[in-house]
């Protein structure tokens, strides 16, 4: 059984995004599930499946009984950091189709003012202990150190520079200044970037994703339940989850420049029956510049090693050939764990899109990456 | 020099071979007692032939620069002094790779293929860390 058409983004919601909110993470996790739950016409008690996007998120329970919801039919949850967001839309799916639930809620939020910020967080883990016992005492603390040798080896293998690094983050402060709800409202050129202080080289500040606080939520239901929702229909055309070789460690991968995605997506292409060149408008998660770039190759947006020169003349701008992250990404709207790029995603596909709607658009793909190369696409279509 | 809020490695069931090699100033690498694989880092089970029986061989220290990154901003207070450091991912020649403090300015003009040689240094907090420096 194909799970493609058989479920539908019905509802999305969204807080503002921004850096000190006075809210709790649970506050933000619930305003943005009480917002996507009416944007698909529903009432809270009409939820049963619930997923939490686990970092910070609060367990299901915590939403069933704040909701009153008497017969939660469904839970789970996955642990693919960025991933996860849409690698829960696929176990959503999957458990619509299956008839175990009818409208599944994932909720996230975050508050990382008051909260574990990612490098100290991610010691904690599971899915990175070893990395935690062998690389965190010398002193590879935070995403940024674990990384930037991957982006060093593309660059050293395939002339990869931070010029082309910089296009990325151009593109998406662009979008968001457009877009509105974004931490960051000021335009940036190329020689900001590079003028930026290094970080952990090859990523300069401006490669880096901002820590923000906020909530986003989606509700996923069976795709013909669109005709009776209050907005228009996005269907799930295609969608998987990768893992790549060596998931433990980034240090030990084989190929150290292919993520998880490059398993997923010949798959969810196949599922969908579309390629990339049809894709009108793509999110794209963006936690370092080069982790787009990375992820457009293995893709299949173009070759190995070409991903650089791919994204040069506003190739993701609004009006270029592949527009990329219309809300500003992680770089620059928010970072909400990629549930922002689905939310938007469902937006421009509905033509709600704003200022940076994409015009006409009525195929695209969202992507997640997460944890040490976990990656999970979706390609979604106006029903 | 070494400060006593660093963190620490946790060692476990599986890893207490390596850190007590270590001690001793070598570099140790897991082995498969069935199928002869080497593992690293070190866990339970040979992803080969699935054998929870291993031993260990002793490391030349021979290895080749895979790629790095430099820290220039410290993630962790214990590492603010250290600023800008060299973290290299190096090919051991037995084959597995590991991640070391590499010894030689950030600006040092770094080539995949640098051939580097393994040692520990032993810190004042009592761990041992895997510095490379270029052969």
């Amino acid at each position: 059984m194909s799970l493609n058409g058989k479920g539908a983004v019905t509802g999305i919601g969204e807080t503002q995004y921004m850096r000190g909110s006075p809210k709790s993470a649970f506050r933000l996790q619930i305003e943005a599930s009480l917002k996507a739950i009416e944007d698909a016409g529903l009432t809270p008690k009409d939820i049963d499946g619930i997923i939490p996007i686990g970092i910070t998120g609060a367990p299901a329970e915590a939403f069933a009984t704040n909701f009153g919801i008497e017969d939660l039919r469904f839970s789970a949850v996955a642990p693919l950091g960025g991933a996860s967001g849409i690698a829960s839309v696929q176990a959503a799916v999957a458990a619509i189709a299956a008839g175990i639930c009818n409208h599944v809620l994932i909720p996230s939020g975050r508050n990382v003012t008051s909260g574990a910020r990612a490098g100290v967080r991610i010691h904690q883990m599971p899915q990175f202990h070893l990395v935690t016992e062998f690389e965190y005492p010398l002193g590879a603390i935070a995403p940024a150190q674990l990384y930037a040798p991957m982006a060093r080896r593309h660059m050293e293998l395939y002339g990869t520079s931070s010029r082309q690094f910089a296009e990325v983050a151009v593109a998406m402060r662009e979008h968001a200044v457009m877009h509105g709800n974004a931490v960051m409202k000021k335009p940036i050129t190329i020689e900001d970037h590079q003028n930026s202080r290094m970080i952990a080289d090859p990523f300069r500040l401006l490669d880096c994703s901002l820590e923000s606080d906020g909530g986003a939520a989606l509700v996923i239901s069976a795709a013909e339940r669109v005709r009776d929702m209050r907005q228009p229909g996005v269907v799930i055309a295609g969608i998987a989850e990768g893992h790549p070789d060596s998931p433990s460690s980034i240090t030990q991968r084989p190929d150290m420049t292919r993520l998880g995605i490059a398993k997923a997506a010949p798959r969810a292409f196949a599922m969908a029956g579309v390629s990339p060149a049809e894709i009108q408008v793509a999110e794209i998660y963006d936690c370092f510049t080069y982790i787009v770039i990375c992820q457009l190759e293995d893709m299949g947006f173009c070759k190995k090693g070409e991903g650089g020169a791919f994204v040069e003349n506003g190739r993701l701008r609004l009006g270029g050939g592949l527009p990329t992250n219309t809300h500003g990404g992680l770089l620059s709207q928010a970072h909400m764990l990629g549930m922002n790029h689905v939310v938007e995603l469902v937006r421009q596909l509905r033509g709600q899109g704003g200022a940076t709607q994409v015009e006409g658009a009525e195929i695209g793909l969202a992507t997640g990456y997460g944890d040490l190369g976990d990656g999970a696409m979706v390609i979604m279509r106006r029903a | 020099m070494a400060t006593t809020d660093k963190p620490l490695p946790h060692e476990t069931e599986d890893s207490q071979p390596y850190w007590a090699k270590a001690k001793g100033g070598v570099l140790a690498i897991q082995r498969c007692a069935d199928c002869g694989r080497l593992r690293h880092y070190p866990r339970l089970v040979c992803d080969n032939c699935h054998s929870l029986e291993a031993d260990w061989i002793d490391a030349s220290g021979r290895a080749v620069l895979h790629s790095w990154t430099v820290a220039h901003h410290a993630f962790h207070p214990g590492f603010a002094g250290d600023v800008p450091y060299v973290l290299a991912t190096v090919e051991l020649e037995e084959g597995p790779r590991a991640l070391g403090i590499l010894d030689c300015p950030a600006d040092a003009g770094l080539k995949p293929g640098m051939a580097v040689t393994a040692r520990f240094e032993q810190r004042a907090d009592g761990a041992s860390e895997l510095h490379f420096a270029p052969a």
